[in-house]
This record gives C-alpha cells, sequence and structure tokens, in this order.
C-alpha cells in the first residue's frame, strides 16, 4: 500500500527557478546504495552543503534558514523535475518530509515517480505560484499553506487556488493504491492480449 | 462490417487520418481505465545497474515474479569504469554493489544481461538498437530518461521510474494518461558541419526546456529524412530536454536497411511480414497534431550552450544573452546559470578557454560521431594542457572504430581512447572533471556540477568539440572540416 495524500498543512519554501533538475534535487554521486532509502540527507546536496560531497551547511540555502525549518511543501518555477529519471529524487523528498510541490509544470517521468511515491505534484500557473511566494515570504512560520487534494484547492491565508489533477493521478494518491496490484486485477484481458500479440506481431517473440 | 458492432482487434481500429503515435498507442491498448488513464501493452523492458538493480530487487523483496523475462534486457553502463582493465569494482565507491545487485537480480529473473565482458556492452540507448531490440512500432521502456532515443526507429520508446520498471516487469504494461501529439518539421537542408545535436539544441533553446510537455514529438520534415539513422537518434535523444513524452521518427528505407541483419532483428518470412507493417507506420497526409513547430535547417549554426540548462544555448557566432527577460523567474534562472559558468552577457561564446573535452554518451558516442570528430582530428593535437577523453557507445561502436583506425587518430591527436560506458557524461561520485573545469562535450546534459565539482559544461556536436580540443578554445568546426 503506497501512502495516501488528501489534505497537508505544512510550511513552504519557494525555489523560484526554472528547470530544477533530477540532478538538483538528488546528484548522481549521493545515490550511493542499491536502495530508496538513506537519501533525505543528499536532497539539493548541490545547494544546501557548501562543498561537494560536503555537509557543512550552507546557510544562503532557503531550506537552511530557520523560519523555513520543517518544510513539507515545496513552491517551484516551470518544469520542475526534469532530466533523469531517477526516482530517488522522489525517495529523496520524501524522506526530507517534502508532502507537495507546487510548480506550473512538472518534468513528466518525475510527476509520474511523485504519484507512484504519494507526493503530489500539484499544477499552478506562473502568477498564482508567484503570489502564493509573496504570502508565504511575509512570514513563513505562520503563514503554512493548505493543500487540499479532494477539494482540489490550495488555501493560502484567506486565499484559494483551483487546481487541476488527471482524475488517474489523484485516485491513486486519495486511495494510495498500489499500482501494480490494481493492474493485477486485469489480468485476464492483459494475458488475452499478450497471446494476441504473439500471433499479431510473431517477429518481435522469436 | 456493421458500424453498430464494436471493430475486431483483427480489424484496422482506425478508419480516420492517424498519426504515427495515435498508431502505436492503438496497437498498445490493452484497455482504457475508468479513471481515463490507458493500459499500454510494453513489447520490451531494457534496464540498466544504477535504477534497474533498485527495480530488480524491489520485486525480489515484494516477491513479485517477471511476467515474461525473455523480453527484459540489462545493460552495465552508467556506473562501469571505463578504463581497458576494468572489472567489478569502480571507481565509484559502492559501484560494485550496483554491478552485482544487477547480475544477479538479472540471473534469478532469467533476463537477457549484457555484462562487463561481453562484447555487446554499452550504453542501453546504444546497444538496443544496434542489436535490433529495438523495432518500429514496438513499445520499449527503460529507466532512464533518455529511452526516447529509440523512437528514432519508429518505436514508442520511453523512460520511466523505477516504480514504473516494476510495473512494467509484473504485468508487461503501463497505466499512463495519452500526451498530445507534436510534430516538429525541421525544414531545408542542414549546412555542412552542422549535424543533428545542432537541431535538437536549436529546438530547446528557441521553445524551452518544457516547450514538449505533455507531448509525444513526431520529428520530421526534409533535414529529419535528410539524416542517417544515427542523427535520429542523437535527435531524439534529447526530446526529453525538450520535456517531451517521447520523440518519434516514421520509419522509412534507411530504418529498414539499418535493421536488416541485426541480432534481434526478424528474419525470413517474418522479416518480410515485419516491414509489411513497418511500411503503414507513419502519419496520415490528413492527420491532425495538437500542435507543430517548424525549424529552418538552412542557415542553422553549429549551437553551443552557454548556461546550466539545455535551452540556454545559442549560435556559436553569437554572444552570451543578457540575463534580463520579461518573466522573473527566467531572469532569476539565466542570472544563477551565468554566475555559475561564470560568463557575462555580451560575452562572445567562440574563443571561451576550456579545460577539457568529452566525446562520449547516449547522445553522441555513436561509429557517425567518432567519424566526424576523427575527421577534424585527422593530421591535429589537441592543445597542450587540455584533457581530451573519448568513450565510444558501446563495445562494438569501439571494435568498428579500430577496424577502421580511427582509435589511432584519436590517440595520436592526444585523446585518451576508452572502453564503453555512459563515463563522465554524469558524475557519479568517481571519475570526474575538475573542480570548476571548463568542459566542452557531446554529452544531453549542462546542468550544475554533472560532469563533477561545480564543472561548467558546454554542450555541443563531436564535431565542435574536437575543434574546441584542438584550439582549446570554443571553435566552429566548419572550418577544420572543408580544409
Amino acid at each position: 500500500m503506497m501512502d495516501k495524500f488528501t489534505q497537508h498543512r505544512g510550511v513552504t519554501a519557494p525555489i523560484l527557478r526554472g528547470n530544477v533538475d533530477t540532478d538538483a534535487i538528488i546528484p548522481s554521486r549521493e545515490m550511493k546504495r542499491v536502495s530508496k532509502q538513506g537519501l533525505g540527507e543528499g536532497m539539493f546536496a548541490g545547494w544546501r552543503y557548501t562543498e561537494v560531497g560536503g555537509r557543512e551547511v550552507n546557510p544562503d540555502f532557503i531550506l537552511n534558514q530557520a523560519e523555513y525549518a520543517g518544510t513539507s511543501i515545496l513552491l517551484s518555477g516551470p518544469n520542475f523535475g526534469c532530466g533523469s529519471s531517477r526516482e530517488h529524487a522522489v525517495w529523496a523528498l520524501k524522506e526530507y518530509g517534502i508532502r507537495a510541490i507546487i510548480a506550473p509544470s512538472f518534468g513528466a517521468i518525475f510527476a509520474n515517480n511523485c504519484i507512484r511515491n504519494g507526493l503530489l505534484p500539484l499544477v499552478l500557473n506562473e502568477e498564482s505560484v508567484a503570489h502564493l511566494a509573496a504570502w508565504v515570504e511575509q512570514d513563513p512560520v505562520a503563514n503554512q499553506v493548505l493543500v487540499d487534494l479532494p477539494a482540489q484547492t490550495v488555501f493560502a491565508g484567506e486565499g484559494g487556488y483551483a487546481f487541476d489533477i488527471d482524475a488517474g493521478a489523484k485516485r491513486m494518491l486519495v486511495e494510495g493504491l498500489d499500482a501494480i496490484a490494481l493492474t493485477q486485477t486485469r489480468w485476464e484481458v492483459i494475458e488475452a492480449f499478450h497471446q494476441q500479440r504473439q500471433q499479431r506481431r510473431p517477429w518481435l517473440y522469436c | 462490417m456493421d458500424p453498430s458492432k464494436p471493430t475486431s482487434k483483427e480489424q484496422p481500429r482506425i478508419a480516420m487520418a492517424a498519426t504515427l503515435f495515435d498508431k502505436l498507442w492503438q496497437e498498445h491498448l490493452v484497455e482504457t481505465q475508468p479513471d481515463g488513464t490507458d493500459l499500454i501493452y510494453i513489447d520490451r523492458v531494457f534496464l540498466h545497474e544504477r535504477t534497474g538493480s533498485i527495480a530488480l530487487s524491489s520485486l525480489q523483496t515484494d516477491a513479485r515474479e517477471v511476467f515474461y523475462p525473455q523480453q527484459v534486457f540489462c545493460c552495465m553502463d552508467h556506473i562501469v569504469d571505463t578504463y581497458p582493465e576494468r572489472s567489478d569494482d569502480t571507481t565509484m565507491p559502492s559501484g560494485r554493489d550496483f554491478i552485482v545487485a544487477t547480475r544477479e537480480g538479472a540471473q534469478a529473473a532469467g533476463l537477457t544481461l549484457f555484462d562487463l565482458d561481453d562484447p555487446r556492452q554499452g550504453i542501453v540507448h546504444v546497444v538496443s538498437p544496434e542489436q535490433g531490440i529495438v523495432q518500429p512500432g514496438a513499445t520499449l521502456v527503460c529507466p532512464d530518461s533518455h529511452t526516447c532515443t529509440q523512437g528514432a526507429l519508429g518505436a514508442l520508446a520511453w523512460g520511466i521510474g523505477s516504480s514504473e520498471a516494476e510495473h512494467a516487469l509484473v504485468t508487461k504494461t503501463l497505466r499512463v494518461k495519452k500526451p498530445s501529439s507534436m510534430r516538429v518539421r525541421f525544414e531545408g537542408t542542414l549546412p555542412v558541419g552542422v549535424t543533428a545535436k545542432d537541431m535538437i539544441l536549436r529546438l530547446i533553446a528557441s521553445h524551452g526546456a518544457s516547450g514538449g510537455s505533455g507531448h509525444a514529438v513526431e520529428f520530421a520534415g526534409e533535414a529529419v529524412a535528410a539524416l542517417s539513422m544515427e542523427g535520429r537518434m542523437t535527435l531524439c535523444n534529447m526530446a526529453v530536454e525538450f520535456s517531451a513524452f517521447t520523440g518519434i521518427i516514421a520509419p522509412d528505407e534507411k530504418t529498414i536497411a539499418y535493421l536488416e541483419g541485426r541480432p534481434y532483428s526478424p528474419s525470413g518470412e517474418f522479416w518480410d511480414a515485419a516491414c509489411e507493417y513497418w511500411a503503414g507506420l507513419h502519419s496520415d497526409d490528413t492527420a491532425e497534431f495538437d500542435s507543430e513547430i517548424v525549424i529552418d535547417c538552412s542557415t542553422l549554426e553549429p549551437q553551443v550552450t552557454w548556461g546550466t540548462s539545455p535551452q540556454h544555448s545559442g549560435d556559436i557566432s553569437a554572444a552570451v544573452p543578457a540575463a534580463e527577460t520579461d518573466d522573473p523567474v527566467d531572469s532569476a534562472s539565466r542570472r544563477k546559470a551565468l554566475d555559475y559558468m561564470a560568463l557575462q552577457a555580451g560575452d562572445a561564446i567562440a574563443g571561451q578557454a576550456i579545460d577539457c573535452a568529452f566525446i562520449g554518451s547516449c547522445t553522441n558516442a555513436r561509429i557517425s560521431d567518432l567519424r566526424l570528430a576523427a575527421q577534424v582530428l585527422a593530421g591535429r593535437k589537441v592543445k597542450e594542457g587540455i584533457r581530451a577523453i573519448c568513450v565510444p557507445g558501446s563495445m562494438l561502436v569501439k571494435a568498428a572504430a579500430e577496424a577502421e583506425g580511427l582509435d589511432k587518430v584519436f590517440r595520436d591527436a592526444g585523446f585518451e581512447w576508452r572502453a564503453s560506458g555512459c563515463s563522465m557524461c554524469f558524475f557519479a561520485g568517481g571519475e570526474h572533471f575538475g573542480f570548476q573545469q571548463r568542459v566542452v562535450s557531446t554529452t544531453n546534459r549542462n546542468f550544475e556540477s554533472r560532469q563533477g565539482p561545480q564543472t561548467r559544461t558546454h554542450l555541443a556536436s563531436p564535431a565542435t568539440v574536437a575543434a574546441s580540443a584542438v584550439t582549446g578554445v570554443i571553435t566552429d568546426p566548419r572550418e577544420m572540416l572543408a580544409g
């Protein structure tokens, strides 16, 4: 069973750059073991620490600032999570405690990886992201963002922002579905398609 | 036929004009789910030791089995050393664990493995076409973003994560929402010395690194038809840097000629049947795309990146652009990129002094790439003090290059000549370029620290990289190719 996502309220940190790539989220050198665990410490390592491979904290990076302690929602520019398909980026964010990322668009593989791990990739336009960032920055501790997935709304103080999400992705997150188990309920139709495929395109099976 | 009855699967299911992408999707549509996602049948799965190892070990943990192991292939490419005397021990401290886990997982599941000592070993997206494993009309996925490379053969091939890889291995399907369609038409004739790499960098620079988001992109037009199969692979390789779901090119005579006689290609009567099917794999004349882009290639120059995203790219004769645009987020990104790259608006791109030159990766390390670079390097020397490395895309590419004497050209010029692997396309904690070194590279990503601690990567074609290695500064290769 995957983690469910329904509602979440949390400290929200704006990292307003475009094309934040998965190398930035989890550098390749931080993927040290054949494991989904132990990655949180490497999240944003290139920005979070003063030296590559080191652990000396860079005070300039937003997540290292006191008022953003315990951040669980990120705001970012377009195409967040572009680049490498490494699911480690999502495992790292999740282990750190991030539950939702709000951006105008996402790398496609990254967004799929999020949904399969109970992390919400939430699309709002650039203007809404900018408004949210401005509101959060006034007082990051008090101005926590509430994400309501069933209602498809982001609440920030007095304001709310409706968002769209693909029905399939929403269901996976809200119900915490195991995609493999779900697909296995369609076993008969898959098996039939597989048999028929072998007859139709036999050269792929020789 | 009674139009009120559903058509059987043996009858053509597409009556309306369809795009190539529509045809490939329909061919693999098992069923549409109540939530609107499609269950898509996956013909073949490729894994590599970096992300595939996790998918295989998760299957073991969850006691799940690979449904059809005969259609699953594994490569060792990402973290293997590329030194001649390499072994399971790599310069990356924990590299051995990934290699051993993949080998054991592949053997336990009965998968085909191109192991370190296999003469076919190499980078997955080079090996798969080379072996004829990817074929027109097939679906192929791999937990690697550059799987779109293989769309060059008219296959629906795309990158996935490790969880989706597990899903594909166990169920032979993926749950996917159908992307929109886009056609990018590269029109005109490419000038001499300008390549597929320059075409795709131009597209990304002009329409942004998220320009293809949500779309399956068909590359078409005169300049695409004129490309070799390997050039087409370079073009499709960077579809993911355009944020596309995948890139595809309709198969033609070149595709068929490329595939004939390859180890996993059909043969005998199957060959004829396959060719007949492949002949129908193209967008119908009246098919409509959700969006379309046209790029004129007739005046295209070699392209080089100046920043930290592939969209930070421009003509080699141009100056580094200003950071300020009318978009504050874009401006902030550009300012950070210029600072990181130690460049200023107005600096000429050509003439920037480099420390290193790298020819390798799934983008540009095929035999035609090495031939092009060798054409520049023949009779010339790498500038003193420049570290230049060539890593062939597969051991078969390496062998072919050696058979025609290209290795001698590279070595005589002063290049290191390596065994195959992803190598320094990225920095996995082992071998890397030096702190803040400026690298001109045939790879696909110029992200921060991509090739080592704070390395400054400039993406370019193999010709541009070779020419720059010779002069020690970023150099337009066209004069050297002419002379």
